[in-house]
């Protein structure tokens, strides 16, 4: 079963492309890493599929069913979760208030926003000590967990994360990416933006390599590493970036 | 020192309507960073409908039952909450995406549009209108103060609404999402969070609030005009900015500082200098602490 599927996606923003014509799927229960360098459209791709904005043409669709004209907070409540660049967590609340919010759109009730809770946080046992604290004052790594731990509150269907190795330093990334694998372990599907290649490569079945807004690669991630093509699709790009 | 005391307990009479349309405008501009120059007139409007309303189902008797008061003014709190609803959905929303500055000035033109519209409509117009309920004289004394049930019942009832919109926005999943919304409306969205039902809720709670206000001060003051809500407007934003606009809690304690600030002014001064204070307060307020007594510190913000 397609988790995910797009066909022909193109999103503009006025003038200006951000990716034309991306066809790609991700199978259920499937980590599929959307690769390519900054300004390639990767985020482009998340932010349509989300509804944050609204492709030019193409159709996305969702197990099946096609997600045309669902507004965004419809598609979180219908399995979908985005954690969005930049992981945009609620600074000026606590730890606790952001992972309920997790839970807004899909466990109503009081009862099951706490039986999930208790769920989440024996995935993620670090937010439990730091429960009560400003969710400001956790450190990068910190941040980026709750922003994950906070997603899997609405127990999605399928996770999209937008560079979760960004501004961390190795050992926060081995931490965020075990925690990932953890999660599509259980059983929910994961499609994953990230620049680091070797990185996303390792827990990915397979890869797609954005360049200009457009689909140039796809393949297996084994097939993939050894592929020159990957490199020459960040040359130029790649070394000028960190992260 | 008793007249001075006397003075502090007029101000948090006066306070508790400042402090309870303070905290529509502090709620709006904690959600869009919106200062919505219409929510005095959204008080105004409330005050006349309330005084068709109890014109109509009162005759002849104007110490009226309390009840009658209480649903009459639950009804109108209901009335005022879907005008600012309204106001949101057909001129806010739809201009969600444009500069700030822009949604000021709309704002500015729905005010004008209100008074206008009170001032031409058959029964209501320019006059000062008599309330058709007065609160009986009868009280207690508190120095050499005599104040009346009335006013305490006022300043309680603000001060129970004043909590449960703490509550709300502190403690409900609904308020976590409101204080979500006013952070980051692109991370709340991806929570799942309906964001334009939030803004339409926000607006009617606030308008529901200056409803309240507006009855209670018909009830108290005995008269409205078409230009009522201008001042108390003026009086409820500097409120705001007093204790920090966007904050639930530094509206109501703006509102009892810039009662009792006014209190104590207008005994010195005399009544005519109510405004004058008021402002001087605000101009003060700004010079040394620009974002207000509990701006972007503790507390919520909204």
């Amino acid at each position: 079963m397609k988790a995910l599927e797009l066909n022909d996606v193109s999103v503009f923003y006025g003038a200006v492309r951000g990716v034309e014509g991306v066809s790609l799927y991700v199978d259920e229960g499937e980590i599929v890493a959307l690769l390519g360098a900054n300004g390639a459209g990767k985020s482009t791709v998340l932010k349509a599929v989300s509804g944050l904005i609204h492709p030019r043409h193409g159709t996305i669709s969702f197990f099946g069913e096609p997600f045309a004209k669902l507004s965004a907070h419809r598609r979180v409540i219908g399995g979908l979760v985005h954690v969005p660049e930049g992981r945009r967590i609620f600074t000026t609340l606590t730890i606790g208030e952001n992972l309920e919010l997790g839970a807004y759109g899909t466990q109503r009730s009081r009862t099951e926003r706490a039986q999930r809770l208790g769920e989440v946080l024996a995935l993620f046992p670090l937010l439990e000590q730091h429960f009560e604290r400003l969710a400001g004052t956790l450190s990068g790594g910190e941040q980026q967990v709750l922003a994950i731990a906070r997603a899997m509150m609405s127990n999605p269907r399928v996770l999209m994360i937008d560079e979760p190795s960004l501004g961390l330093d190795p050992q926060k990334v081995d931490i965020v990416y075990d925690m990932l694998e953890e999660v599509a372990a259980l059983g929910t599907t994961v499609l994953l933006v990230e620049q680091n290649v070797a990185l996303a490569l390792e827990i990915a079945s397979r890869a797609y390599v954005l360049q200009q807004g457009s689909v140039v690669l796809s393949g297996r991630s084994a097939s993939l590493a050894q592929d020159s093509r990957l490199s020459d699709a960040y040359l130029g790009k790649a070394t000028h970036d960190h992260g | 020192m008793s007249l001075f005391l006397n003075e502090i307990g007029n101000g948090i009479f006066l306070g508790a309507f400042f402090g309870l349309v303070a905290l529509g405008y502090s709620m709006v501009y904690g959600i869009l960073r919106l200062i919505n120059f219409a929510h005095g007139d959204f008080y105004m409007v409330a005050a006349f409908v309330s005084y068709t309303i109890l014109g109509a189902v009162i005759v002849g008797n104007s110490h009226a039952q309390w009840w009658t008061v209480a649903w009459v003014g639950l009804v109108v709190m209901i009335i005022t909450g879907g005008l600012a609803m309204l106001a949101n959905q057909l001129i806010y929303r739809p201009m969600r995406r444009a500069a700030i500055l822009s949604l000021m000035i709309a704002a500015i033109g729905l005010s004008q549009v209100l008074e206008n519209g009170v001032l031409v409509a058959p029964q209501w117009g320019a006059t000062y209108l008599v309330y058709p309920v007065t609160t009986p004289p009868s009280g207690f004394n508190l120095g050499s103060n005599h104040y009346t049930w009335g006013q305490l019942i006022i300043v309680l009832i603000s001060g129970l609404l004043a909590l449960g919109v703490y509550f709300l926005v502190g403690r409900t999943l609904l308020g976590k999402a409101m204080r979500a919304v006013s952070e980051d409306r692109i991370a709340a969205v991806l929570m799942g969070i309906n964001v334009d039902l939030v803004i339409a809720i926000v607006f009617f709670i606030g308008g529901a609030l200056a409803g309240a206000a507006a009855v209670m001060t018909g009830v108290y003051y005995g008269q409205i005009n078409y230009l009522m809500g201008f001042t108390v407007g003026l009086e409820a934003f500097t409120a705001a900015v007093l204790g920090g606009i966007g904050n639930i809690g530094g509206a109501v304690v703006g509102g009892l500082i810039l009662g009792i600030v006014q209190s104590i002014g207008t005994g010195i001064f005399g009544a005519e200098w109510a405004i004058v204070v008021a402002f001087g307060a605000l101009v003060l307020m700004l010079w040394f602490r620009p974002t207000g007594l509990l701006g972007e510190r503790v507390a919520r913000r909204m």
